[in-house]
């Protein structure tokens, strides 16, 4: 078996603004994003030939291809599992475009979770829950998804000694560096420990501080062969390592019928695969996205990815010295899901690639491996870029 | 202990092909059944076609004991379906037999609630034709 490692590269990454009011139907913003990352690789619209969003999506595929005019698409699919899916559709582009199934795939998200008719932090009494598990959760009330991840993080603090507002520090260097990127809905707004700890209790242990922000947007990115990547216009970022992951006995964020619950099994599974594939250790790291959707998931996935020893993932981020700009990891340096914007770990990926570009608003001096990471307690994700 | 606003429907238990035993084990006997694998008798909940450890597809459906600790819980303050009043405590239980149920506590106060407290099933009649398993304190 060979290795995808470094064969393919993301070369174009297009965005609508992210606001909490688009005004705009999502396949509208969906053909915005596309368009403004052909652009950016500086493709013809004429040149995709494969396109991967997710199963959650309302824009559809048949109607951006209609609507972009697209000629012929070889590879098209989607990926389940909310935000779990965001860097397996870059692992679904690199299989169609390394196998030769298609040559310029965009991957895309076009999410209304602010201005929608029903957002992700909330439920719709007529849903019916039809899952096997959900079926069981629902009727005694554990309805959304900050309920779900607050299980595990009341779990993980209970059996590490963690106190209120020692997650804090994930909320503020996230903000901080939403401060400093003019796109993000967070830019203007600053948040300090204090209001931290005053912000109300959304689903204890966690605040409304610790949760991500309903978001409209759309992200679009373009993958494309290493060979091909080097005569466009953009810096590539080398696509080192990109897997998906899905670990035994797992529900969809309700994974409780495991052992430990504390633990991100199928980040823990991906992770090893993903650094051996791109041949790389976690100290290689240079800058690094976590899926951020709620703050305890954050330490957990340091720990899942081997970053530190479990139970280590908290005191990591004490103070926020280590995950600053200039720490020894710096993290989510856009502001992430939680202060630049929630589209569904698609801009995370855009984060990446900026830094290996060196255009980010919180640039980390001289990164050349840049690790993503697709959402958690879910079948998840991961992605490594490398600039050369 | 969940308290619920009278007028509004909250979610009905779901039943499907793999689940529906369960339910109907607990309407029918007004006791809590766990599925279990025959052959090498590892407990699985939510329910499924077959055992996760050796798969074998010959379940069977055996009475707990319905006693457990509290493994974790979280306490909804924020609203987010107009039946449930906040704040209300959802619970994950761990029973004697291994598995873990999700419910709610029928006898004591969200910030009651701690990790390890020892509780035990009440079937609680929550709908005419579906019983759901609920958790009152453990007299220890």
């Amino acid at each position: 078996m060979g290795t995808v490692r470094d064969k393919t590269a993301i070369v174009g990454i297009g965005a609508t603004e992210f606001s909490q009011n688009c005004g705009r139907s999502e396949l509208r913003m969906a053909l915005e994003a596309i368009l403004d990352a052909v652009e950016d690789a500086g493709l013809k619209v004429e040149d995709i030939d494969g396109m991967i969003n997710y199963t959650l999506d309302t824009a559809d595929q048949i109607e951006i291809v209609r609507s972009l005019g697209i000629p012929n698409l070889s590879f098209f699919s989607k990926v389940p599992y909310g935000g779990g899916a965001s860097c397996g559709t870059i692992a679904h582009a690199v299989a169609a475009v390394e196998s030769g199934m298609a040559n310029y795939v965009v991957c895309v998200r076009s999410i209304r979770d602010a201005s929608g008719p029903v957002t992700y932090g909330d439920f719709e009494p007529t849903r019916v829950s039809g899952d096997t598990y959900m079926g069981m959760y629902h009727p005694y009330g554990l309805l959304t998804p900050v309920s779900w991840v607050a299980m595990f993080a009341q779990r993980y603090k209970h059996e590490y000694g963690i106190k209120d507002g020692d997650l804090g520090w994930i909320s503020l260097v996230n903000r901080e560096n939403a401060n400093r990127n003019p796109k993000a809905i967070f830019h203007n707004r600053t948040l300090s420990m204090e209001e931290y700890m005053n912000s109300p209790i959304n689903v204890e242990p966690l605040r409304r501080h610790d949760c991500c922000l309903s978001t409209d947007g759309a992200v679009a990115i373009i993958v494309t062969s290493a060979e091909r990547a080097k005569h466009l216009k953009q810096r590539p970022a080398y696509i080192s390592g990109v897997i998906q992951g899905m670990s035994t006995n797992g529900e969809v964020m309700t994974s409780y019928a495991r052992e430990d619950i504390t633990v991100l099994h199928e980040t823990e599974a991906y992770g090893k695969k993903l650094f051996e594939m791109a041949d790389m250790t976690p100290k290689d790291i240079d800058v690094a996205q976590f899926y951020d959707a709620f703050s305890p998931l954050v330490p957990m996935q340091l720990e899942a990815l081997g970053f530190v020893g479990k139970g280590e993932g908290v005191p990591y981020c004490e103070g926020g010295t280590r995950i600053r700009l200039d720490g020894e990891l710096p993290i989510n340096t856009s502001g992430g899901l939680m202060s630049e914007g929630y589209l569904h770990g698609m801009n995370l990926i855009s984060e990446g690639v900026r830094q290996i570009r060196g255009t980010s608003t919180s640039q980390v001096k001289d990164a050349e491996i840049s690790l993503v990471t697709g959402g958690l307690g879910v079948p998840s994700s991961g992605l490594i870029l490398k600039r050369r | 202990m969940v308290k619920h606003e009278e007028k509004v429907m909250t979610p009905r238990p779901m039943m499907n092909q793999d689940t529906v035993e369960y339910w109907e084990k607990l309407q029918e006997t007004k006791q809590l059944h766990l599925q279990r694998c025959q052959h090498c008798k590892t407990y699985s909940h939510p329910p499924r076609p077959t055992c996760y450890k050796c798969r074998s597809f010959d379940m069977e459906w055996v009475p707990s004991s319905g006693k457990g600790v509290i493994h974790s819980y979280v306490v909804y303050h924020r609203s987010v379906h107009p039946g449930f009043k906040t704040p209300y405590e959802v619970i994950l239980v761990e029973l004697e037999e291994g598995v873990r149920l999700v419910s709610n506590m029928v006898d004591c106060e969200p910030d009651e609630v701690y990790i390890g407290m020892p509780v035990e099933v009440v079937v609680d009649q929550a709908f005419e034709d579906v019983a759901m398993p609920r958790f009152k304190r453990q007299n220890i």
